[in-house]
This record gives structure tokens, sequence and C-alpha cells, in this order.
């Protein structure tokens, strides 16, 4: 039952392997090129996000005169500094991602495990229904258009912080993951036993079977905590409002026009001073690298659950 | 006990007291449905109906229904209109070709990948590689945009100055010069996604029973015939599944790829507008909701055909791994 999620456990790969290549392995040279290739790939995947790092930290003056390189000659840290002290706008921004992703990677866990539970659920007669109700979204779709006039027009929640949620609370490709979750994990004896002593269907959810899928809740919690955490297609579409910029569009609006950032602050000092004060190549590459450091410390999960996400999918029942 | 349950449940459809009984009987499970429904209602349902836009002169009365329904009835004017601009070829071009080509490198160079990834005798550095590998695909395409742009930039990118100065080659205006992008683009796309996709394959092949390779070690097979003989035949399912749901989704571009990486540079429209990118301009930028509205049910409708071909393709290999 639980095999599924066995195979995808890192150790197991790891004792697969070794007991793959027990007989004869490939030889030393061909071992050695091997090595170099993906040495050399994860030097090509590395660089780029290492230049913007090194761009971050590199003097605006040097910037200027020399470009961005690998190697600056004068470290500085006035870009952080900048950013720390007089980036009103851009902590407001991290502070709506925060706030988005919290809210919608709970809601969402919420929508998706309801939505999944019966569906998993033998007695419930109209389970395939449901199913393709959910599934026919990932088919066909109305389009941009007709979509926007839905959260324009229909139900106005252009320029709330609800445009950055909501659209996102339900998946159907996560639901279908967490619904062969729950009926490969729960046996449906379990919920019978439950009901039998006394615990109604909302108390066998909440007590018995959420605490014995925590893996796959965990799952599709990082799932979502990524696409919100990293989206900026809701806010380019909707927002309007400089004050429900989320860090990702804000970055957007940065990389388009560098004077944005200065523009935020003038309100507290006067603008001109700002503007030449400002170390606005490094600063706008700080604000990428901020917005990447939440995801390179929780990276060793986001690797571990993706992968596991990725064979549950695939085990689709 | 759970033997009695699963009889009862075998016996109930014959029993069949209709939609409401079972309402009553679960009443716990629909409730649990009904998030769930209302965010496909208003997300996908109503803008699925909302298509007609497409075959009507929109005009604002009011409210979104009233709109829909007082607007004129043009029939397939929009599409006429739509299909005579230039644009109509160039971004049906632009997103098919670019898919082919993102369908053909994302299955042969994460298969090769993978295989090779597997060989490697050393297993922590494996780890190491693959970690490295998947790190791109957690990064959103406006961080992408953002190293595309040291990378690019005319004034201070580390190509023009870093390199192309140090061989006394003049900078180029790489936001400027379509003929670079079909390769930035792809260069991006693989950069984003191959580490992903080697994970996929890499977790297929250490699922894949080692008897099969120790009795072909047994009969003296080398390497290089078990990667031929044994590996890639039990791939190749995976790799079948892999390609056809991406060959549904031809008609669908990566927004973030074709909008943000070339900066939505208009001189560079040529290689870079796709379907996506065009219905989010009209509609956004220059405020064309009956062309928008056309060309986005043109991707609809053609998409859809797409998914349904290549599902009932993939109905036909294996039942099991059909979307429906």
């Amino acid at each position: 039952m639980d095999k599924s999620f066995e195979v995808v456990d890192g150790s197991n790969i790891e004792k697969n392997k070794l007991h793959k290549s027990i007989g004869n392995q490939v030889s030393t040279t061909s071992n050695f090129f091997i090595n170099l290739l993906f040495v050399a790939n994860c030097v090509l995947c590395i660089a780029p996000i290492l230049l913007i790092i090194i761009i971050s930290f590199t003097n605006e003056k040097e910037l200027l005169v020399d470009g961005y390189t690998f190697f600056p000659k004068t470290l500085s840290l006035k870009a952080y500094d900048y950013v720390i002290t007089a980036g009103d706008t851009i902590w407001r921004a991290y502070g709506v991602s925060i706030l988005v992703t919290v809210v919608g990677t709970i809601l969402s866990v919420f929508v998706i495990c309801f939505y999944a539970y019966p569906l998993s659920r033998q007695v419930f007669k109209y389970k395939n229904f449901f199913s393709f109700f959910a599934y026919f979204t990932m088919i066909f779709g109305g389009g941009l258009v007709p979509w926007y006039m839905v959260y324009t027009q229909l139900i106005p929640i252009k320029n709330s912080i609800w445009i950055l949620i909501v659209p996102y609370l339900m998946n159907a490709w996560y639901m279908m993951i967490m619904r062969t979750f729950f009926k490969t994990t729960i046996p449906e004896s379990i919920i019978e036993s439950a009901k039998i002593d006394g615990a109604g269907e909302f108390r066998t959810f909440f007590v018995i079977v959420l605490p014995l899928c925590k893996a796959g809740v965990a799952t599709i919690a990082l799932f979502c905590t990524l696409a919100y955490w990293n989206d900026w297609w809701l806010p380019l579409v909707f927002i309007t409002d400089n004050k429900l910029y989320n860090i990702q569009y804000l970055m957007y609006q940065t990389l388009n026009s560098i004077q944005y950032l200065a523009s935020g602050s003038a309100q507290f000092s006067e603008s001109s001073k700002v503007l030449a004060d400002m170390p606005s190549e490094s600063a706008r590459m700080a604000i990428a690298v901020i917005s990447i450091g939440p995801i390179i410390f929780a990276y060793p999960f986001f690797q571990k659950y993706f992968i596991k996400g990725l064979t549950i999918g695939a085990v689709k029942g | 006990m759970p033997k009695s349950s699963s009889k009862t449940t075998v016996i109930k459809p014959n029993v069949n007291k209709g939609f409401l009984y079972e309402v009553k009987k679960n009443w716990a499970l629909f409730v649990m449905l009904i998030p769930g429904v209302l965010v496909l209602i208003i997300n996908n349902y109503i803008p699925m109906f909302g298509i007609v836009i497409a075959f009507k002169r929109y005009r604002f009365h009011g409210s979104f229904a009233s709109s829909i329904i007082k607007s004129e009835w043009v029939g397939l004017k929009n599409f006429e209109f739509f299909f005579k601009t230039p644009y109509a070829y160039t971004i049906t071009r632009n997103t098919i070709l670019y898919n082919l080509l993102f369908i053909i490198l994302g299955l042969v160079i994460p298969v090769a990948f993978a295989i090779l990834l597997n060989e490697i005798t050393n297993k922590r550095s494996a780890k190491v590689y693959q970690s490295l590998m998947f790190l791109p695909y957690f990064l959103s395409w406006i961080v992408v945009s953002y190293l595309a742009y040291s990378l690019f930039s005319i004034e201070s990118g580390f190509i023009n100055r870093g390199i192309l100065s140090v061989f006394g080659v003049d900078a180029v205006r790489w936001y400027f010069e379509p003929k670079y992008w079909p390769f930035i683009l792809t260069f991006f796309q693989l950069w984003k996604y191959t580490g992903y996709n080697t994970v996929v394959y890499l977790a297929t092949i250490s699922g894949l029973d080692t008897e099969y390779y120790e009795a072909a070690e047994i009969d003296g097979a080398s390497k290089l015939q078990q990667i031929r003989f044994i590996t890639i035949p039990l791939l190749k399912s995976v790799m079948i599944i892999m390609t056809l749901v991406a060959v549904g989704r031809i008609f669908n571009a990566d927004f973030g790829l074709f909008y943000n990486v070339p900066r939505n540079s208009g001189q560079l429209y040529s290689v870079t507008d796709v379907i996506d990118t065009y219905v989010y301009r009209s509609l956004r930028n220059t405020n064309n909701i009956s062309m928008a509205a056309a060309a986005g049910t043109y991707q609809a409708i053609v998409g859809c055909i797409t998914v349904f071909t290549s599902n009932y393709i993939v109905r036909k290999i294996d039942r099991d791994k059909a979307l429906f």
C-alpha cells in the first residue's frame, strides 16, 4: 500500500542504485566524462544566480563603469543598507507576499483536502462526477478575457488582497494527488470503525484522516507555498494599486524602470537626494536576492516533497 | 466489520434512492465539496460561458451579466478581423514551433541526463548534481528575467562587458535584435525545466526492478546494452505519456518565458510573440477586448482539440495513464 511512497524516499533511491551497480560499473574514463558533463551543467545552472548575488554586493560606481562582473574589485553592502533603511516600498511588497503566501496556502490546503477527501471515499456515489468537474478545468478554459471580466465586473475584487489569493485556491492537479494519497493511505475500515465509535464525518476527517496523511498535506502545502510566493501573474493582470504589489511584481516594475524604487520612498524624503544616493543597479539585484532567499532556505524540504509529489502523481489512481 | 460495509456499497446502486437521499445520508461529504465547487465555478466555469464575448462587440452595461446579454451579437466578425491581421500567423507559428522544440529537447536531454546520472559511481556527487540542477525550477520567471538581464543588458551585461569586449567584439544590442532570441528563449526554457524533467525520469529509473539488470549482468550484457535494451524500453511509457501531455498543450505557451525574459520588447515581437502574450497585450495594453477574446477563444478551442486527441492516443497506449 505504501510502496509507491517508499520508492521515492531518498534513501531507497540510493539503495536501489547501489544495488544496481554491484556487478559491472561504467569504466573510470566514462565515469570521469559523465562527471565532467554534470559539473559543467551545474555551473551553467548556478552561475547566473551567482552573478546577481555578486552584483548585489558590488560597489555601485564599479557597476556603472565596468558593468556586471563575477570578480568585482570592490565589494559593498550599500545596496542592502539602502534596501533595509530606505526601502519602505520593498518591505511593504515583502509583507504582501508573506501575507498572501501564508493565508493562501492555509486556505488552499483546506479547499483541496476537503474536495479530495469525498472523492477518495468508496461510499461516495458522486465521486466520478465531481472528479470530472475538476478535471475538465484542466482541459478547457474560457481564456483570459472572460476570466478577467469575472474578477473585475462580476465579483469586483480587483485591487484587493483577495485577488492575489482566490484564483489559486483550487488546483485540479494537486487535488488529484491528494485524492490518491487519501485513497492509498486510509483504509475504508478505519473510517468505518470511527463511525461506529460515534465520530461524525468532520471529526473523523480532522482527528483520524488528516494526521495520518501529514506527508501528503505537507507536499500540497509546499506546492501552494511556491505557487503563491512566485506569483507575478495575478498582480500583472489585476493590481494597479501600488500598495498591493507583491515582491515579484515589484521586481517586475523595478526591472522596467529603476526609478520605481525611488518614487516609493520619495514620500518620505526629498526625491532628488534619494535618487542621487540610491545604489540603484545593485539594489535592484539585492531585491532579487532577497526574494529568492526563503526558497533557498527551504530548498531541502522543497526538493524532498516535490520528488514525493511527482511520484504520487505518477501512480494516479 | 469492513466486510459488511463493502457489501452495503455494492448493493446500494441497485436500490437507487436518488440524489436527495444521498445528500441526506452523506451530507458532510457534500459540505466538504462546497468551497472547491464554488472556486471552480467562479474561476473556471463562469469564464467558460464567457466565451460568448468573442462573438459579440463587448460593451460594459453596468454589470457582467447585462454586459454579456446587451452587447451586440456580431457572429464570427471578431475572428475574421483577427485572422486578417498579420499577428494571427506569427503568434500561431511562434507558439507551435517553440513548443515543438521544447518538447523534443525536453525529452531527449532529460532522459539522457537521467540515465547518465544513474550510472555515476559516486552516488553522493550524483545527489549534489541533482540538487543543483533542480534549483532553477523553483525560481519565478521574474527572477529568471533578472538573470537574463544581468547577462544581456546592453550597457552593463556580463556578455557584452565581460566576454565580447575582452575579444574586441562590438557590444550587441540584445533586446533589439530578434535573431538571437530563439536561442536565448530556448536556453532559459531548458535552464529552468531540464532539472525538473531529469528528476521525473530519474525517479522512474530508480523505481525499476533491479532483477532485470542482475539477469542481464549474468548474461554478460555491457552497460550500454543494458541501457539500450532494458532502461530505455522500460522508460518508454513514461516518455510517451509526458510527450503526449506536452503535445496536448502545444497551443499554450509559457507566458512568463515569452513576456518577462525578453522584457516585452516591441522590436522582438516577430520571434517572441505567442498567443498568450498577444491576448494579454490586446486586453491590458491596447484595450482591444474583441481581438483579445477572439484570439483567446481560438486558442481555447484548438487547444481543447489537441488535448482530446493526445489523450485519445494516451488511452490507446496505456489506459491508466489517460487524463480522462
